[in-house]
C-alpha cells in the first residue's frame, strides 16, 4: 500500500512539473540562477544516488562487492558501451566476486 | 542533421532509433523495481505514470534500500523538476492548444526534448516531439513489463549484483551530463556528501541532503 501511494504521489509530482513549464507565462523561469539550480539538481542527485547504492547498507557505510562493479561500470562506460552492457557488467562483476568470496 | 534535408520520414527514423536505445533503460528499470519490493503493477504504473527515467529508478532505488516513501519521492520529484524547464522551452515551438496539451506533457522528458529543439522550422520540431517522445513512450512501457516479470522470476537480488546495477545505472544516466569542469565537481561533492551523512540520516535523506547542498556551493562559486 505504501507503494503504492509512493508511486502515484511521484507520478502526480511529475505530471504537474511537465504540464507546469508548458503552461506557466514565459519568463517566470527565466532567471540564471533558476537556471542554474535546474541545471545542477539532476547532476548532484543523480551523484548522490550513485554513492549512496554503492556505499550505503542500511545506515552504515561499507566498501563490499558493489564498488568493483561500479568501477567495472565506469570502465565500460569510458569504451562507450551501451547501457544495457554498463548495467549487466556491473551486476556480473559484483554476483561473482559475492559468489567466489 | 541538416536542417534543410531534415523531413519527418528521418525524424521519424532518428525518433525510432533513439527509443530502441532508450528503451534498453526500461528493461532494468522493470527487472529492478520488482527485485526491490515493487510488484509487476507497481513497476509498469510506474513507467505508464511517472514517465521519465531518473525519478523512476530513484524512487526505486530508494524504497528499496529502506528510505521512506516521503524520501524517495521528494527526490523522485527534484528529479522531475528538469522536465519543468524543457517544457518552458517547448511551449512556444510545439504551440499545444486544448485536450494536446496536457496529453502532451506526458511526453516532455529528455529525449523529446532534445528531437524537438534540433529543428527550428515548428512543424519539425513538432514531428521530432510527438515521434521521439510518442514511440519512446510505448517501447519504455513495453520493456519494463519484460524486465519486470523477469525481475519477478529472480530470487535473493543480491546474489545476482543486482544492488550494483542500481549504482551502475546511476552512473550511466550521469556519465553525459559530467560534460564541464562545474558538473564534475559538483557530482563528486555530491557523492561524497551523500555518503558521508548516511551513519548520521535516515536511510533516503542522504541523497536530497547532498543533492541541496551540491547545488548551493555550486551556485555559489558559479557566481564569483
Amino acid at each position: 500500500m505504501n507503494l503504492w501511494i509512493g508511486v502515484l504521489a511521484a507520478a502526480a509530482g511529475c505530471y504537474l512539473f511537465k504540464l507546469l513549464g508548458l503552461s506557466i507565462p514565459h519568463g517566470v523561469l527565466e532567471r540564471p540562477t533558476v537556471r542554474r539550480i535546474a541545471a545542477l539538481l539532476p547532476v548532484a542527485l543523480l551523484a548522490a544516488l550513485v554513492g549512496v547504492q554503492t556505499f550505503a547498507d542500511g545506515e552504515t557505510v561499507v566498501v563490499d562487492a558493489r564498488l568493483a562493479g561500479l568501477a567495472v561500470a565506469v570502465a565500460a562506460l569510458l569504451l562507450r558501451a551501451p547501457f544495457l552492457v554498463v548495467v549487466f557488467a556491473a551486476a556480473a562483476t559484483t554476483a561473482l566476486l559475492r559468489l567466489a568470496f | 542533421m541538416a536542417e534543410a534535408a531534415a523531413t519527418v520520414a528521418d525524424i521519424r527514423r532518428t525518433a525510432i532509433g533513439v527509443a530502441v536505445a532508450t528503451a534498453a533503460y526500461g528493461l532494468s528499470f522493470g527487472a529492478l523495481a520488482t527485485s526491490s519490493g515493487f510488484d509487476v503493477w507497481q513497476a509498469c504504473a510506474m513507467s505508464l505514470l511517472i514517465f521519465t527515467g531518473a525519478s523512476q529508478f530513484a524512487l526505486v532505488g530508494i524504497l528499496g534500500s529502506g528510505g521512506s516513501v516521503l524520501s524517495g519521492v521528494a527526490t523522485a520529484w527534484m528529479l522531475g523538476a528538469r522536465n519543468a524547464f524543457y517544457g518552458l522551452r517547448l511551449a512556444s515551438l510545439l504551440n499545444l492548444r486544448g485536450w494536446r496539451r496536457p496529453l502532451g506533457a506526458q511526453l516532455v522528458i529528455d529525449e523529446s526534448t532534445a528531437q524537438a529543439v534540433a529543428h527550428e522550422d515548428p512543424a519539425l520540431a513538432r514531428a521530432g516531439f510527438w515521434y521521439g517522445g510518442g514511440i519512446l513512450f510505448v517501447l519504455w512501457n513495453l520493456t519494463t513489463l519484460v524486465g519486470a516479470l523477469a525481475g519477478a522470476q529472480l530470487g535473493d537480488p543480491q546474489s545476482y549484483g543486482l544492488d550494483a546495477a542500481s549504482s551502475a545505472a546511476f552512473l550511466a544516466l550521469l556519465w553525459p551530463r559530467l560534460s564541464s569542469t562545474m558538473t564534475r565537481v559538483v557530482a563528486v561533492g555530491a557523492a561524497a556528501l551523500a555518503v558521508a551523512v548516511v551513519p548520521l540520516v535516515p536511510a533516503g535523506v542522504p541523497v536530497m541532503v547532498a543533492g541541496l547542498a551540491a547545488v548551493l556551493a555550486g551556485l555559489f562559486r558559479w557566481q564569483r
